[in-house]
């Protein structure tokens, strides 16, 4: 009887196709999903012990109706002018206090940026993606003029510098470093976004 | 056909025996870091687009409450009314505090504080669904949100 032969070697040369086929599949399907988008803090629920007044001047109120346009202290404006009109207030400086900003320290604008505040008024029926815009507006009005003043006083943009402060990769020597930087830019153009409640008519 | 062989300083053939091994490492590579979406929408879900944008860094910290139309596949039944999506069903405006406050017990102590709460509203929808859920997350004392966008040019899209 001759000697059996043990089972016969499997061809293994086709394993790379297949695994080349699942890698493909998993490369095509894999999306890595990071979100990013605007960050905001909610007022908290208690109201402040005692009211505070706020002159008018300092207020920059911005409404928007259902059907997307803007009222801009009670001016109709586009959307584009938006960050322009924004900034122009909030670095207005009109008590002469503010030694970094540049603005026409006009009388009926805006006293200090640390007292400018903006407020935001919208319909119910407002389209989210139009609210989105306006609040990326404001909030890029915000960034430009700490861009500028960061850019000024350490030579790179206060965005960036943030960014790499909130990354948690970034080592902790250079993030306390970032620390301070980023809060006195912040402190110089603190970021007063009000938003009153809607309206339904 | 022999002739073939014999000519001179032919470069041996490489060898692809481990390719296999490497493509394989590549695949559970790919595979490991693989989410595959948990939570199927039931609500149309375009986000706008927005420029001056953060990211949200750690998936851990991040509740996500999701706001739209219903689906097409839905419409017939629900209608087209904005509805909200709170893990993997549909709820009520006056579900979102419970459902937060749930997820937020699920978390370990040391983050609780830290937790935002990714609104992931489709463009489409009125701001007024949105003003109710911030209601919402403002009686649970919840006040960190993040409007999630898609990267873009924010005044492009309004065109």
């Amino acid at each position: 009887m001759p000697r059996r032969k043990g089972a016969p070697e499997v061809n293994a040369g086709s394993m790379a196709d297949i695994a080349f086929l699942l890698l493909i599949f998993f490369l095509v399907t894999t999306t890595i999903e990071t979100d990013a988008g605007l960050d905001r803090m909610l007022p908290p629920m208690e109201p402040p012990e005692e009211d505070v007044v706020i002159k008018q001047k300092n207020i920059f109120t911005v409404n928007i109706n259902k059907n997307g346009q803007l009222l801009v202290e009670d001016e109709l404006m586009q959307l584009k002018d938006l960050r322009k009109a924004a900034i122009a207030f909030l670095e207005n400086g009109a008590d002469g206090t503010c030694n970094y900003c540049q603005g026409r320290k006009d009388p009926a604008s805006s006293d200090n940026p640390s007292k400018a505040i903006i407020s935001l008024k919208n319909d119910r029926e407002t389209k989210y993606s139009t609210y989105i815009t306006v609040q990326n507006e404001l909030v890029g009005a915000y960034n430009d003029l700490r861009d500028r003043e960061a850019q000024r006083i350490f030579g790179r943009d206060f965005t960036e510098m943030e960014a790499e402060y909130l990354n948690p990769e970034t080592a902790s020597s250079i993030r306390d470093d970032l620390k301070d930087k980023v809060k006195r830019v912040q402190d110089m153009f603190p970021q007063k976004l009000s938003e009153a409640e809607t309206t339904s008519n | 056909m022999g002739k073939v062989r014999k000519s001179k300083n032919r470069v041996p053939a490489i060898s692809t025996a481990s390719l296999p091994d490497i493509v394989f490492m590549l695949l559970f590579f790919f595979m490991t870091v693989t989410t595959i979406k948990d939570s199927p929408l039931l609500v149309e879900n375009e986000l706008p687009l927005a420029d001056q944008i953060k990211k949200l860094e750690k998936k851990d910290r991040v509740i996500e409450i999701y706001v739209g139309k219903p689906a097409q596949e839905y419409t017939k039944v629900l209608g087209s009314e904005p509805k909200i999506q709170l893990d993997q069903k549909l709820a009520y405006v006056e579900d979102v505090a419970p459902y937060v406050l749930a997820e937020l017990a699920k978390k370990p102590d040391a983050i609780r504080n830290l937790v935002t709460v990714s609104l992931k509203v489709d463009k489409n929808v009125g701001v007024g669904i949105v003003q109710d859920i911030k209601e919402e997350l403002r009686k649970v004392n919840l006040l960190k949100v993040n409007y999630t966008t898609y990267d873009g040019n924010a005044l492009a899209q309004m065109k």
